[in-house]
């Protein structure tokens, strides 16, 4: 690969950042994502971008590559100040981005899709030559004629790395590359990293992971609420202290977490799962592994199977729909929060009726909304789960991910459920709000409601589960308690292996 | 923020939509529709300013009230049914189809018990258009909910169904035997007409005004009101909330169908008084209009069909005025859609002004 | 049977030049439901110019420019003013009902020189083959040659695949630096010119002395809709979907001939209700998958999110 980076040792100048960001300043309306945020990042370089959701890391990198625009600063690639209007003005500096999100082309092939990522003008056979050679030459193993819909979600990502490459970067944008991934497939990717940074390429790296910091970087810049709080060694620092810097206060450990509980009867029962009172039981795994069909089944939003195949409170209920077992007591957290869990162009109030009119509060009297009732609803669960709004009843849109997420599971801890099903409970919330959603979640089991949580963070099912199953290709391995249970060996059944 | 970028300008998304806008786009629409008229007019030969006097300011001056509300009543009528079915994205644009059906299945009466001319068949017939409207519209609402076929499709190839049904029903069957080879029915008499009230109102019109306040009161603060927002906003969340969507397209199908089709039979028992080949030419399009100026909300299309109602009657005026073709006003209608459309960009985005934008398309 | 599958190729013609190009849009990721009003503006500007110049390939031209504009209209409100695209097409073909019917009504009466099948001397005497291969109208040799091209743009060139790729992801395909919004302009502009050409030949065709008629697409940009999903978005089963429901049209005539005596107004339904009817059995065996349907289809695009 030599060919196509040269040999970093033979440049004898000294060395121009790859990237210098020079006071970069965003706004989204009145919340300030970037406030004067500056960097540099030298050829070779693994940089880490640290901060907790919502830190403006995201922000940054679109700006960097062009898909966003400042309202001031100044972006200088090698030295020259370059106006990065667009992604393709960028491509055409060398910054080259993977998002978080995998953007691919699902009905083409992966053939297809580098070949959408080439200068325009190169003819397909040198093209079939290039891809089988990036694609060995960095270990990627591509399969060049499957569907890219086909792909697991470590091959999609190494998809992007060749479309990346192929563009011959000077720098990388990773945006928290390790969310989806197993544990085998981060190893896999951070050879792949140190190999490119090796042959000269910069690589900025998102994360709100500090122990990934360690592993892989060579400096670290901290961003909190939008400003650099410091640029740091990663090597002369820890996890904890990084993770200080990165929160700015200490979050309060959880109470009550993994005691022994006194266990209560089966509230939901599956086939393979039951969970009684009193505990939080875990399934996880990597999303696109049925997690959320299984949702869909256990919510009865998809009620599939026969009537046995869930029980809520000892009723079978396999064959109810959603409503039906919310009057069971059952409660519901789907993972995405606008267009699912709440709709972003109501108001908080109209967003309480979405669950809650089954129930006898007078707030549905003949199919006439009393809408008053909702908001009393409403202030009490925003008081309760401490949610943070500017207007007294503002549209669930213009919440943070923290407090909307505070909002929604608010709304269903509110009818104090016997059971409650949470998908994903803390993803992009950031770290204060995610410890108040999971003390919530602790608490409410152990007043005896059964609590079940999906979810891919590893981090938080040993924080708060008392039992764990492993999701993998749409099969659930059997519950065990937590205590009997490594990261690595749920790492290596989430990945398919065990 | 979202941008999109247009030829000299930049949409820039709004962080709230502004509901000033809202309110005035439909104004502004107008505004734009009357400058693009004086435009068409003056290309045509007309003084414009005569010409759009003769069209927007004469129906109200010189037409009757009467006669603007007896226009408007059918149109109102389908667009509330159609305010609700856009606000849950269930996409009728067939109601042209059930307004002819409507009118067929109220016809029966007059058609083969020519001579019962109570108010008992005043009723019926009102009942069996309903009927005939609902039955068409159920064809698209079964499809969607058990196949899953596009209502969009099939509900707009039913209307020429429809009309080829009605075509042949009236070149055989139904024709009245008296009419020498035109193809029309008995004409209706008696009970078998809308009685009026307060004078010369017909009482179509209560029952558009009616509708209207009713489903927008259902829109505001009804449970399927709720229903139908969520399932338009967010298919998901509705699914989530325990809301059936195959319930929802036939609730709003049926609805609308059955609205369309006393709107059909309506037209039949006061302006047209007979079955005829063109019962009144694409009303069930028109009304797709009127709903969209009202902004999908049942009050609003009270207005919106009051304006739509001008420019018909104004197009009658001004053929007879100008020596221009009455469907003049269906071209204005057209129009006044367009400019809707491009004026409810400024609800959401703001516009700003910038330079001709670069092409960035990669050819190779 | 030279008949039968001369006037079933007649009949598929406007349909399928109309489809073909709906498929191009579709491909991109954009619905245009306005197929309807620029067949029948294409339709009314041919026949009005054909009738002014007494040269009916000039009066085709004239369908192809006005179809342009007439998707332009689309273009701008949905892809500039993020107008839901639902919504602005059934505008646009409400609008052009109405200004066809308009600009008819001073057409009406009047009769143009209609276009002409090819006649190639020798070839197109032939027994049985000469005038299905040599005697067509110019408009259908077209027609599969718009398939055939639309099928090689897509799959065989650089500029299709982008097209397939902002129709399956145009989120990415911005990000990868391709000018979503311009692509899909070029392919709704050509999507017009197509349906305006559709619309043209069939106001030319009706006979030899054609003359104009209100509404006279009756429904086919439906049509063409319909069978751009039957065809699951591939441009050669696009060419035998058409051709199929080409000879559904003139089932009833045929059949009238052969003493098959149902009232002519119902049979002329039929079209409609076999559309109707495969969309059903399509879409409930899962034949119509929105697996196939590029998945940015009909979503707006808002960049920079």
């Amino acid at each position: 690969m030599t060919e196509i980076y040269g040999d970093p040792s033979e440049e004898l100048a000294p060395p121009v950042p790859v990237l210098e960001a020079l006071d970069i300043t965003r706004h989204f309306g009145s919340v300030i994502a970037n406030d004067h945020v500056s960097l540099a990042i030298m050829p070779g370089e693994i940089h880490a971008l640290l901060g907790d959701n919502g830190a403006g890391k995201s922000t940054l990198a679109k700006i960097v590559y062009g898909s966003l625009h400042p309202d001031a600063g100044e972006i200088r690639i090698a030295g020259e100040t370059v106006a990065m209007t667009s992604p393709a003005v960028a491509l055409a500096n060398g910054v080259a981005m993977l998002f978080q999100g995998f953007t691919l082309f699902e009905q083409l092939t992966v053939a297809e899709n580098l070949a959408l990522a080439m200068p325009s003008g190169s003819a397909p056979d040198d093209l079939a030559g290039l891809i089988s050679e990036v694609s060995t030459g960095y270990d990627l193993a591509l399969d060049p004629a499957l569907p890219v819909s086909h792909l697991s979600a470590g091959q999609r990502q190494r998809v992007e790395i060749a479309r990346a490459i192929l563009h011959k970067p000077k720098l990388v944008i990773l945006d928290e590359p390790t969310a989806v991934l197993t544990l085998q497939e981060q190893a896999r990717l951070f050879a792949i990293l140190a190999r490119l940074a090796g042959e000269g390429c910069a690589i900025l790296y998102l994360t709100r992971r500090p122990e990934e910091v360690g592993a892989l970087c060579h400096r670290a810049t901290v961003l909190r609420q939008g400003r650099v709080v410091a640029e740091v060694d990663p090597r002369q620092e820890t996890a904890a202290s990084l993770s200080h810097l990165m929160v700015g206060s200490e979050i309060a450990d959880l109470r009550l977490a993994n005691d022994d509980a006194v266990k209560g009867p089966p509230l939901l029962g599956m086939k393979e799962l039951s969970v009684h009172g009193g505990e939080i039981v875990a399934i996880v795994g990597i999303a696109g592994n049925g997690e959320a069909e299984l949702f869909a089944a256990i919510s009865g939003e998809r009620p599939v199977g026969d009537g046995g195949s869930v029980v809520i409170r000892g009723r079978a209920c396999g064959f109810m729909g959603i409503t039906a077992r919310r009057r069971l007591g059952a409660a519901f957290v789907p993972d995405r929060r606008l267009g699912h869990a709440a709709i972003g162009d109501f108001d908080l109030t109209r967003n309480i009726v979405l669950t809650r009119y089954p129930e006898n509060l007078g707030m549905v009297r003949g199919g006439v909304v009393d809408y008053e009732v909702a908001r009393r609803i409403m202030s009490r669960v925003c008081e309760m789960f401490g949610v943070q709004k500017g207007k007294r009843d503002p549209k669930a849109r213009t919440l943070s991910a923290g407090n909307l997420q505070k909002f929604v599971i608010g709304r269903e801890i509110d009818r104090k459920p016997g059971v409650l099903v949470v998908h994903q409970p803390t993803a992009g919330v950031d770290a204060t709000s995610a410890a108040r959603i999971r003390q919530e979640l602790l608490d409410l089991a152990r007043g005896g409601s059964a609590v079940l949580v999906i979810s891919q963070d590893l981090d938080e099912v040993f924080a708060i589960a008392d039992r764990a199953a492993v999701l993998s290709r749409g099969t659930l391995s059997p519950a065990r308690p937590i205590g009997e249970l490594s990261r690595e060996s749920v790492g290596l059944a989430m990945a398919g292996a065990a | 923020m979202r941008t999109i970028r247009g030829i000299g300008f930049i949409l820039e998304r709004r962080a709230e939509p502004s509901w000033l806008l809202a309110l005035l786009s439909p104004l502004i629409a107008i505004a734009l529709t009357m400058v693009t008229g004086a435009i068409v007019f003056a290309a045509l030969g007309l003084n414009p300013l005569h010409a759009l006097f003769v069209f927007f300011i004469a129906p109200l001056t010189t037409g009757s009230l009467e006669r603007l509300a007896l226009t408007a009543a059918p149109l109102v009528l389908i667009a509330c049914g159609l305010c609700l079915c856009f606000r849950a994205r269930v996409w009728n644009i067939g109601a042209e189809g059930q307004f002819i059906m409507g009118a067929i299945a109220g016809s029966l009466f007059p058609v083969f018990l020519t001579g019962w001319q109570s108010s008992l068949v005043t009723v019926l017939m009102l009942a069996l258009g309903i009927i005939g409207g609902m039955a068409w519209a159920a064809i698209p609402a079964f499809l969607k909910s058990r196949f899953g076929a596009s209502e969009i499709l099939t509900s707009v190839l039913l209307v020429y169904v429809a009309q080829r049904l009605l075509d042949w029903l009236l070149s055989g069957p139904w024709r009245d035997p008296q009419s020498s080879g035109i193809a029309k029915s008995v004409s209706f008499a008696g009970g078998q007409l809308l009685p009026t009230f307060g004078g010369t109102l017909h009482l179509v019109v209560a029952f558009a005004v009616a509708a209207a306040v009713a489903l927008a009161f259902l829109l505001a603060n009804g449970m399927k009101g709720y229903e139908i927002k969520v399932s338009g906003l967010a298919p998901k969340a509705a699914r989530f909330a325990g809301f059936s969507r195959s319930g929802l397209v036939w609730f709003t199908f049926l609805l609308s169908g059955g609205l369309s089709g006393l709107a059909g039979i309506s037209e039949l028992m006061t302006t047209v008084k007979q079955l005829q080949p063109v019962i009144a030419p694409s009303s069930g399009f028109t009304a797709i209009i009127v709903a969209f100026l009202g902004r999908l909300n049942p009050l609003g299309a009270m207005i919106a069909g009051l304006v739509i109602a001008v420019t018909h009657v104004g197009g009658e005026t001004a053929g007879a005025a100008l020596g221009i073709s009455p469907k003049v006003s269906q071209v204005f209608q057209g129009i006044l859609l367009l400019c809707i459309l491009g004026c409810d960009a400024l609800v959401h985005h703001r516009v700003a002004l910038s330079g001709l934008p670069r092409l960035r398309l990669r050819i190779g | 049977m030279e008949h039968l599958i001369l006037a079933s190729i007649a009949a598929a013609t406007p349909l399928l030049v109309a489809a073909i190009g709906e498929l191009m849009v579709e491909r991109a990721g954009v619905l245009n439901l306005g197929v309807e009003g620029m067949m029948v503006m294409g339709a009314v500007s041919s026949f009005g110019v054909a009738l002014w110049t007494g040269w009916p390939l000039v009066g085709l031209l004239a369908g192809i420019v006005v179809g342009m504009l007439m998707a332009l209209v689309f273009a701008i409100l949905t892809q500039s003013f993020a107008a839901s695209q639902v919504v602005a097409g059934i505008a646009l073909t409400l609008f052009g009902l109405g200004l066809s019917g308009f600009i008819g009504a001073s057409l009406a009466g009047h009769a143009a020189i209609g276009l002409k099948p090819i006649y190639i001397p020798f070839l197109t005497d032939i027994p049985v083959l000469g005038r299905i291969l040599f005697g067509q109208h110019i408009v259908t040799y077209l027609s599969i040659a718009l398939v055939a091209g639309v099928a090689w743009f897509l799959f065989n060139t650089r500029l299709g695949l982008i097209l397939r790729g902002i129709g399956n992801n145009h989120d990415a395909a911005d990000a990868l630096g391709f000018d979503v919004i311009a692509t899909r302009y070029a392919s709704i502009v050509f999507g017009g010119a197509c349906a305006g050409l559709a619309g043209g030949h069939l106001a030319l065709t009706l006979s030899d002395m054609p003359q104009w008629s209100d509404n006279i697409t009756a429904g086919r940009g439906f049509i063409a809709l319909a069978l751009v999903a039957f065809a699951a978005w591939w441009p050669w089963r696009l060419l035998a979907a058409a051709w199929l429901l080409g000879a559904v049209t003139i089932f009833g005539p045929e059949a009238r001939r052969l003493g098959l005596d149902l009232p002519a107004e119902l049979w002329a339904a039929l079209p409609y209700l076999v559309t109707i009817l495969v969309l059903a059995v399509m879409s409930g065996t899962g034949l119509l998958s929105r697996a196939n349907a590029p998945a940015s289809l009909g979503r707006p695009f808002l960049p920079g999110r």
